[in-house]
């Protein structure tokens, strides 16, 4: 049993998962250590096909490692839980449901008036109004992505794992929903992993980027992005943060 | 896709009009030219028509068609989604059961005819299994079908609110296989059609196959066959319609492609 | 007790048919054959060479009731489906003629060609017409318009397009409908033996039922029909199998 600090949310300790194929073994990750406080925004990043989301489906309960450990408020992780919700990069929300139904999806145990009354408030946080009796063929992609951080925030979730949850989406959505969950996060201080290949977007989001080795991951470096949001996006320490990661992830920023 | 400009709404009413109008002609001279005396011409065929209205068994002979295949189809329904579904969910259980199912699957359902006499001896119950065993494979194997083709992602958010795996069935899986189900209903109820008339023409007294088999049959009525094949293609035809209708349904439109 | 995965559905199987074999032991004086029953009826087949000539008899009338309507249904479905209005024109038309079971066509087709193969492969023909030509005319309609506009920005002549993009872009829904409808084209051809010809599989069960109750050759009959339908079937998936079949729309 360890000893949870003040205010720490999740520890990892000598995680590891190896796959079987084809007869070989595959390692995908390999003695990952992580402590995460409790309402921080924490960015994996990696070159693609690393095992970021390996890691993320692992930390969610969705596959069980093969060696180490994730406890969570002192609490061993050992399957999928509604204190944790896992949002997918794209076709996440339940395209038989309107938008109120996927916001309620998480929560049948409460009473009418309650569910409706979260469901209206969650509408409200992603900006969703109008929308509510929309099914999700009739929404924009970025809408959906919302949609999925509403179902997900609506059971009230300790943790929120994003998995590239913008990386289907153009450019200048990616720009705006960024924004977006930025707000929510500092109006609900959830915590949140959050996995992403988008350099930019980590140095915008994130408390502390993780970056990821390439096959299998091991943690390569930690950086705690020390500036205060709004962040401006052309000062120099966010550049100099910016072309670290870049550097670390083997990537010279000379295009 | 088409090769010219969107056609003017009149034209939706107007080509079939001119193509049923083409067909309606070339049968009539046909008749005309021909000289048979045995092959009725359309004028003959409204004649038989209006005859059959008049005679009550026309509404009869529909009725016990519709009945047979409403309960026959129903049971189908009733009896295959949840053995679909539940094949679909266990992997373990399809790889047992699904041989059997692929050699069951291609008997021909009238060749069960004479079996179905055995066990149910000449009348309804003989045409009503027929159309259960018609209906049956179908309908199960595109619930097999539509379940594991649910996305594994909606599965897992499904598992991430804490569902157990009856709820998970009932508020995932199955809602995300419906548009396929739904297909597959569709399919079988076409073929429950199809069987209904070829039973009712060997294995009982009533109905409109039996009306087609009997009108010949008794004084070579041919303007009545005819008249009850269009009674047969219409019914179907809205039969179809309404199962069409139900796939319309938000809830389940996401699942079809052409959807508009 | 574990068992190897290939095992278990033929076990499945061997208990079923031995479950069936142990009651009709118990009910003795019943009309249906147990499984050994069958197994001697299908034997009992071969010797006198009537097995060969049904399944050739019932093959032959597909091959050809089939063979035609894929012949006529296709290019004519593609043709319809290319032009709108013809699309227009047609679809109530074939929307109203496929829902007629085409036993109902039986009356007809012995008017027309007496009690013989004609009449039975006629049957087959108008039993496949139907769905092959809704088949051709939908999957034209679903060619996705980025291939016809690329098709046509590359130049193509007309005759170029339809063997270049056309044929190659509706040929894996045509496939999926050629292997339904080749199953309906099976169970057309048992009944219509069954009502109108004398050889083919229907008509063997037909007749061992009707001359002596020859139950168990009536149930062989059965096994031979599920057994041929599911090898067609099974041809018709490997023929989708095919590399350059192997692609379909909604993969974008």
């Amino acid at each position: 049993m360890t000893e949870a600090g003040a205010g720490q949310k999740m520890r990892v300790e000598h995680l590891g998962m190896v796959f079987q194929r084809d007869g070989g073994a595959v390692s995908a990750l390999e003695d990952i250590n992580l402590d995460v406080s409790a309402g921080e925004f924490v960015c994996i990043v990696g070159p693609s096909g690393c095992g970021k989301s390996t890691l993320l489906n692992v930390l969610a309960g969705f596959l069980s490692s093969t060696s180490g450990s994730v406890t969570i408020d002192g609490e061993a992780v050992t399957g999928p839980d509604p204190r944790r919700i896992l949002v997918f990069q794209e076709r996440g929300v339940f395209p038989w449901l309107t938008v109120e139904g996927n916001i309620g999806f998480g929560l049948s145990k409460l009473s009418r008036a309650e569910r409706e009354a979260r469901i209206a408030h969650y509408v409200q946080t992603v900006r969703l109004q109008g929308f509510e009796k929309a099914y999700p063929a009739d929404l924009s992609g970025g809408m959906k992505q919302r949609l999925q951080v509403a179902r997900a925030l609506a059971v009230n979730p300790d943790i929120l794992y994003l998995d590239e949850p913008f990386g289907a989406l153009d450019s200048i959505t990616r720009v705006i929903m960024r924004g977006e969950l930025l707000r929510i996060w500092q109006t609900e201080r959830r915590t949140i992993l959050f996995v992403t290949h988008d350099i930019d977007e980590a140095v915008q989001l994130a408390d502390r980027v993780i970056v990821l080795s390439s096959r299998p991951a091991r943690i390569k470096e930690i950086l705690a992005i020390d500036i205060p949001h709004p962040r401006n996006i052309s000062s120099p320490r966010y550049l100099e943060l910016r072309d670290e990661l870049l550097t670390q992830i083997g990537l010279a920023y000379e295009v | 896709m088409n090769s010219v400009a969107k056609p003017r709404r009149w034209e939706a009413f107007f080509w079939p009009a001119i193509a049923a109008a083409v067909l309606l002609a070339v049968w009539h001279y046909s008749v005309v030219l021909t000289g048979t005396k045995i092959f009725p011409s359309p004028t003959n065929v409204k004649t038989g028509v209006i005859e059959l209205l008049h005679k009550n068994v026309l509404w009869a002979d529909i009725g016990d068609s519709l009945r047979r295949v409403a309960v026959g189809f129903g049971a189908a329904v009733l009896v295959g989604i949840p053995v679909g579904l539940w094949l679909g969910w266990s992997a373990k259980a399809n790889q047992v059961v699904n041989p059997t199912l692929q050699i069951l699957r291609p008997i021909s359902p009238i060749a069960w005819i004479p079996v179905a006499i055995i066990f149910f001896g000449v009348g309804d119950r003989a045409a009503i299994f027929l159309i259960f065993l018609a209906s049956f494979f179908p309908i199960v194997l595109a619930c097999v079908s539509g379940v594991s083709s649910v996305s594994p992602v909606l599965r897992s958010a499904g598992c991430n609110f804490g569902l157990s795996s009856t709820q998970l069935l009932r508020r995932v899986i199955f809602p995300a296989a419906l548009p396929q189900i739904l297909v597959g209903v569709r399919v079988a109820l076409g073929i429950a059609w199809l069987v209904v008339v070829a039973a009712e023409m060997i294995a009982v007294d009533s109905g409109l196959g039996y009306l087609v088999i009997d009108s010949r049959n008794s004084g070579k009525r041919y303007d009545l066959v005819v008249a009850a094949m269009l009674m047969i293609g219409i019914i179907g035809l809205v039969l179809d319609f309404s199962v069409r209708r139900v796939e319309r349904i938000k809830s389940v439109r996401w699942g079809f492609r052409n959807a508009s | 007790m574990k068992l190897p995965v290939w095992l278990r559905p033929l076990l499945f199987i061997a208990v079923l048919l031995a479950l069936w074999q142990v009651a009709i032991d118990r009910h003795p004086g019943q009309l249906l054959p147990g499984p050994i029953g069958v197994a001697k009826g299908i034997l009992d087949l071969l010797q006198h060479g009537l097995l060969l000539k049904y399944v050739v008899a019932s093959l032959f009338r597909v091959t050809w009731g089939f063979g035609l309507a894929v012949v006529v249904a296709i290019p004519l479905g593609l043709m319809l489906g290319w032009h709108r209005r013809g699309q227009m024109a047609a679809y109530p038309i074939v929307q109203l003629f496929r829902p007629i079971s085409p036993l109902a066509w039986i009356p007809l087709a012995i008017l027309w060609f007496g009690v013989s193969d004609l009449a039975a492969i006629f049957l087959i023909f108008v039993g496949c017409f139907f769905p092959l030509l809704l088949t051709a005319m939908s999957a034209v309609h679903n060619i996705p318009a980025v291939y016809v506009n690329a098709g046509r920005n590359f130049g193509l002549s007309s005759s170029a397009f339809v063997s270049r993009v056309l044929y190659p872009a509706v040929i894996p829904q045509l496939l999926t409908g050629l292997r339904l409808t080749l199953g309906i084209a099976w169970l057309v051809v048992v009944a219509a033996e069954m009502i109108s010809v004398n050889s083919g599989l229907g008509f063997l069960i037909v007749d061992a039922r009707n001359a002596g109750n020859r139950y168990d050759l009536v149930v062989a009959g059965m096994v031979l029909i599920g057994a041929i339908g599911l090898m067609l079937d099974l041809a018709m998936r490997s023929l989708e199998r095919v590399r350059s079949f192997h692609w379909s729309i909604s993969e974008d």
